[in-house]
C-alpha cells in the first residue's frame, strides 16, 4: 500500500542513475539523432541493461526474469526517462514481452521471454493505424484464413522500434467492421516475413519508429497470440501495462526538465540578480513543482495497482488517470521550461527543447490526456 | 499485534453499543459537527455522543490520561479511527481546541495552563477561536499592532482582530499581541490565552459575499489578561504562531475533503445535463467533471504519499503549503463547476423556484472564493514553496 520506495528500490534507483549518468548523456542522445541511424539506440548499452537484469525486471523467474513488480520497473523507467534514453524498453519489454506474457501459449512464452530477458530478442507491437487515432479497437488491417493459417494485409503507423524488432505483434481484424470491439486478433509476425515492409518514419523526438506495410503476409496457425477474435481485450491489457511504464519514463523526463529549469532560474542573471528572485517566475516554478508532485503520486499509484493484482478495469482506470495527468504535466513543464529559459531555450544547442519534444511524443503515445479522461468517464459509467 | 486486534474488537463493540444511530448519517456541512462550548446548542444525540466519547477521552484519543485524554498509542488511535470510519461515525467533537491550541499547550504550555484548559477541551466545554489577523496585518501577519502592556500581574490589551472564525460562538481566544515595540517585528510578539467574557471585548460578525457570517471582528479595549496566560515565553509568540499555521492549512484541506462526496459531480452532471446513450450529454462539461475528479484523486494519492513518507521517518517538509495551495484551488474549480452544471438553477439567492440544495451550492461557491485567501493566500503558499522547497533566492 505504501507510496514510498523501499530500501531495495532506493538502491536500484542509485544503480540505474549511476548507469544513466555514467554511460549515457544528453550529448549521446544528440549524437544518435544526428547519426541518422534507423536503429536509434545503442546495442551495447542494451546488452549491459540485460546483464543488469532490467529487461526481465517484471518477467517471472521461470522465464529468466527477476520477478519484481511495476514499482521496481518505475524506478528503472524514471531514471532512463531522466536521461531521455531511447533504448527499446517500451517496445520490447513493455509492449512485446507483455503481449506474449499475458496472451502467449507456453511454447510462445518459452520461445521469446527468456530471450528478451537476455537481451537477445527485440519485439514490438504494431497496433496504430492512420485512421485509428488513439483507439486500439479501430483496426482496418485484416487477416483472412488461408491454408490452415492466415494472410495479413494493411498498414500500421509509427510502430516503435520497428526497424530493430525481430518479431512484431500485429493487430488485425478477423471479423466485423473497423471499429468493432469483437473480431480483432493479435498475430506474432517475424519482421523478415515475405510481404512485410518497414519504412522509417522521422518523428520530432528522433526515436526510431516505422511505417509497417503488410501485403499478403502469410503466417501459420501458431502465430495467433491468445484467442482469435478476442485480441482487443488482450491488447488493452498490454497497452495499460505499457502505459504504466511510459508514465514512469515521463515522470523522469519531466523531473529532469524541471530541475534543469530550476537551475537556470538560480544561475541566469538579469538586471543584476538571478531571474529566480522574480516573483512572477517563482510562482510559476512553485506551481510546476506542485503539479509534478501530483504526477509522481499518480505514476506510483498506477504501478502499485498492477503490483497489487487489481482487476483489469481498475488497472485501466488508474493507468488512464496517470497517463492523463502525466501527459498534461510533462507538456506544461516542457512549455514552461522553454519559456523560462528565454531565447536560449529556443535554440537547438540547448537541451531543454529535447524534453519538450519528448513530452509531445509521449503525450500522444497510447492516447493523449483528453482521450484518457474520456476513457475514465466511460469506465465510471458516465 | 494480538493486543491491537483485541482492542479493535472491543472498540467496535463499544462504538456499536454507544453511538447514537443518527451519528452515522453523512454530514451536510461543518456546522453539523459538534464544536462544543458554553454557547452551543446541539441536538440530544450530538450531546450524548460527545458525553460518552469524552468520558473515555476519545475526543482526543492520543492525549495523556492525566489531562483527560484517551491515552491511546498511535496504533490504537489509528484502529479507533478505522473502526469509526467503517461505521461511518462522525467525530464526536471538532474545533480549534482539539486541532490547534490543545496540541500546542501540551507541547509548550505551563503545567498550570495544561490543567486549566486541556480537560475542558477534551470535554468540549470550551470553544476556542484564533486571534491572528488584523485590519493592517493579513498576509504580512507579523506586522500586527494589537498592544499588550504589562501592569503588575496582568497584560492590558488594546487593538482589533479581524477574520476571527466563529468569534461570536467562542468562549476563549488564543491571541497574538505585540509586547515589545522596539524589537524587530517577528521578535516582539507574545502568544496569550484570553477569556472572551473579559470586560472590554466586543465581537461583531462580518457578513460575507455568500450571505453567511462565519467570521467576526473582535475589538479589545483595556482588556486585562493575567500574565500566567502567556504560552511559552513573552516575545516568543511568532515561533508558536508559525507552528500552528501549518496545522491550520492541513485542517482546511481536510475539511473540504469531508464535505465532498466523490460521486456528487457526476450525479449533478447527469441530473442537469441529461444522458444520451448512457453518457452525460454535454461532452465539454463532462470532461471538466472528469478533470476535477482526477485531480482530486491525484491530490488524495499525494496526501497518502506524504503520510507514508512521514511514517517511513522522513522529516515532514513544508507539505502543508502544497496541500493548502492545491486543495483550495481545486475546491474552487469544483464549486465553480457545480454552478456551471446547474445552469440558471445556480443563480438563486432565496425564495421560490430553487431547491434548498441549489441555494446552498450557490452560496458555497461564493464562500469558496475565500479558500485561497484565508489561512495564508495562494500567493503566500507559493512563496513558501519557492523559498523553502525550491531554494529560489529572495
Amino acid at each position: 500500500m505504501d507510496l514510498v520506495l523501499t530500501e531495495e528500490q532506493q538502491l536500484l534507483q542509485a544503480t540505474v542513475r549511476e548507469f544513466v549518468t555514467g554511460r549515457s548523456s544528453l550529448k549521446r542522445i544528440r549524437q544518435l539523432r544526428d547519426a541518422d541511424d534507423p536503429t536509434g539506440f545503442s546495442p551495447e548499452l542494451w546488452a549491459e541493461m540485460a546483464r543488469l537484469g532490467w529487461l526481465g525486471i517484471v518477467l517471472p523467474v521461470e522465464h529468466d526474469g527477476l520477478g519484481l513488480g511495476y514499482l521496481d520497473l518505475l524506478v528503472v523507467m524514471e531514471e532512463l526517462g531522466r536521461g531521455l534514453m531511447p533504448e527499446p524498453m517500451l517496445s520490447t519489454v513493455l509492449l512485446g514481452a507483455n503481449a506474449i506474457l499475458l496472451g502467449g501459449s507456453a511454447a510462445q512464452r518459452a520461445a521469446h521471454l527468456p530471450a528478451v530477458a537476455a537481451g537477445e530478442r527485440l519485439l514490438t507491437v504494431a497496433w496504430q493505424e492512420s485512421r485509428s487515432r488513439h483507439a486500439p479497437t479501430h483496426v482496418e488491417t485484416h487477416a483472412r484464413p488461408a491454408g490452415g493459417g492466415w494472410t495479413l494485409a494493411g498498414e500500421k503507423i509509427q510502430v516503435l522500434d520497428a526497424h530493430s524488432a525481430q518479431f512484431l505483434v500485429v493487430s488485425a481484424r478477423t471479423r466485423g467492421e473497423a471499429r468493432d470491439r469483437e473480431g480483432v486478433t493479435l498475430f506474432l509476425v517475424p519482421r523478415d516475413a515475405a510481404g512485410l515492409r518497414v519504412e522509417r518514419q522521422q518523428r520530432l523526438d528522433a526515436r526510431s519508429v516505422g511505417l509497417v506495410t503488410l501485403d499478403g503476409v502469410r503466417v501459420g496457425p501458431d502465430a495467433v497470440l491468445g484467442e482469435a477474435d478476442a485480441g482487443a481485450a488482450l491488447l488493452a491489457r498490454v497497452l495499460d501495462r505499457a502505459t504504466v511504464g511510459l508514465v514512469a519514463e515521463m515522470l523522469g523526463g519531466m523531473t529532469a526538465a524541471f530541475e534543469m529549469t530550476l537551475d537556470y532560474l538560480k544561475s541566469r542573471q538579469q538586471f543584476g540578480v538571478p531571474i529566480g528572485s522574480f516573483q512572477a517566475l517563482k510562482h510559476r516554478a512553485a506551481k510546476l513543482y506542485v503539479e509534478l508532485q501530483l504526477a509522481r503520486s499518480a505514476a506510483m499509484a498506477a504501478a502499485r495497482a498492477v503490483d497489487e493484482g487489481r482487476d483489469d478495469k481498475t488497472i485501466a482506470r488508474v493507468a488512464s488517470i496517470a497517463k492523463a495527468r502525466c501527459s498534461d504535466t510533462f507538456m506544461l513543464i516542457g512549455y514552461e521550461g522553454v519559456q523560462m529559459h528565454g531565447g536560449i531555450g529556443m535554440t537547438d544547442e540547448h537541451d531543454i527543447g529535447f524534453f519538450l519534444k519528448r513530452a509531445r511524443v509521449a503525450e500522444m503515445t497510447f492516447g493523449d490526456a483528453t482521450w484518457h479522461r474520456d476513457r475514465v468517464a466511460r469506465l465510471d459509467g458516465y | 499485534m494480538a493486543d491491537l486486534e483485541s482492542f479493535r474488537d472491543e472498540t467496535r463493540r463499544w462504538l456499536t453499543a454507544n453511538a447514537p444511530a443518527s451519528m452515522r448519517e453523512p454530514l451536510r456541512n461543518p456546522d453539523d459537527l459538534c464544536w462544543g462550548g458554553r454557547k452551543g446548542k446541539y441536538p440530544a444525540d450530538v450531546t450524548r455522543w460527545l458525553d460518552v466519547m469524552a468520558e473515555r477521552g476519545w475526543t482526543a484519543p492520543t492525549w495523556p490520561r492525566e489531562y483527560g485524554g484517551g491515552g491511546l498509542s498511535k496504533q490504537e488511535a489509528k484502529v479507533l479511527a478505522e473502526e469509526m470510519g467503517k461505521l461511518r461515525l462522525r467525530p464526536a467533537l471538532t474545533g480549534f481546541g482539539l486541532s490547534m491550541i490543545g496540541p500546542l499547550l501540551l507541547q509548550e504550555g505551563s503545567e498550570e495552563l495544561k490543567r486549566a484548559h486541556i480537560p475542558a477541551i477534551v470535554q468540549g466545554q470550551i470553544r476556542w477561536c484564533q486571534g491572528y489577523s488584523e485590519p493592517g496585518a493579513g498576509s504580512d501577519l507579523a506586522s500586527l499592532q494589537t498592544k499588550a502592556v504589562r501592569d503588575g500581574d496582568v497584560f492590558v490589551l488594546n487593538g482589533q482582530k479581524v477574520w476571527t472564525s466563529y468569534g461570536d460562538k467562542a468562549d476563549w481566544m488564543f491571541i497574538l499581541v505585540r509586547t515589545d515595540f522596539e524589537a524587530p517585528k517577528h521578535g516582539g510578539i507574545t502568544f496569550l490565552l484570553m477569556d472572551m467574557e473579559s470586560p472590554g471585548v466586543t465581537v461583531r460578525p462580518i457578513k460575507l459575499i455568500s450571505g453567511s457570517s462565519p467570521f467576526c471582528e473582535t475589538f479589545l479595549s483595556d482588556v486585562r489578561v493575567p500574565v500566567q496566560n502567556v504560552v511559552g515565553r513573552a516575545n516568543d509568540g511568532w515561533r508558536l504562531a508559525k507552528a500552528l499555521l501549518g496545522h491550520e492549512r492541513t485542517m482546511i484541506a481536510d475539511v473540504f475533503k469531508e464535505r465532498d462526496d466523490s460521486r456528487r459531480l457526476v450525479e449533478m452532471a447527469r441530473r442537469y445535463l441529461g444522458e444520451t446513450d448512457g453518457r452525460v450529454s454535454d461532452a465539454r462539461l463532462r470532461d471538466r467533471v472528469t478533470q476535477v475528479e482526477m485531480d482530486q484523486q491525484c491530490l488524495d494519492w499525494t496526501l497518502a504519499r506524504s503520510r507514508d513518507n512521514a511514517k517511513a521517518g522522513h522529516r515532514p517538509g513544508p507539505e502543508s503549503s502544497i496541500f493548502k495551495y492545491y486543495g483550495t484551488e481545486l475546491n474552487q474549480r469544483r464549486r465553480d463547476l457545480m454552478v456551471s452544471l446547474m445552469g440558471p438553477q445556480g443563480l438563486g439567492w432565496e425564495g421560490p423556484g430553487f431547491r434548498e440544495d441549489e441555494l446552498r451550492l450557490t452560496r458555497d461557491w461564493l464562500r469558496s472564493r475565500g479558500n485561497t485567501i484565508e489561512g495564508g493566500t495562494s500567493e503566500v503558499q507559493l512563496n513558501i514553496i519557492a523559498k523553502r522547497v525550491l531554494g529560489l533566492p529572495d
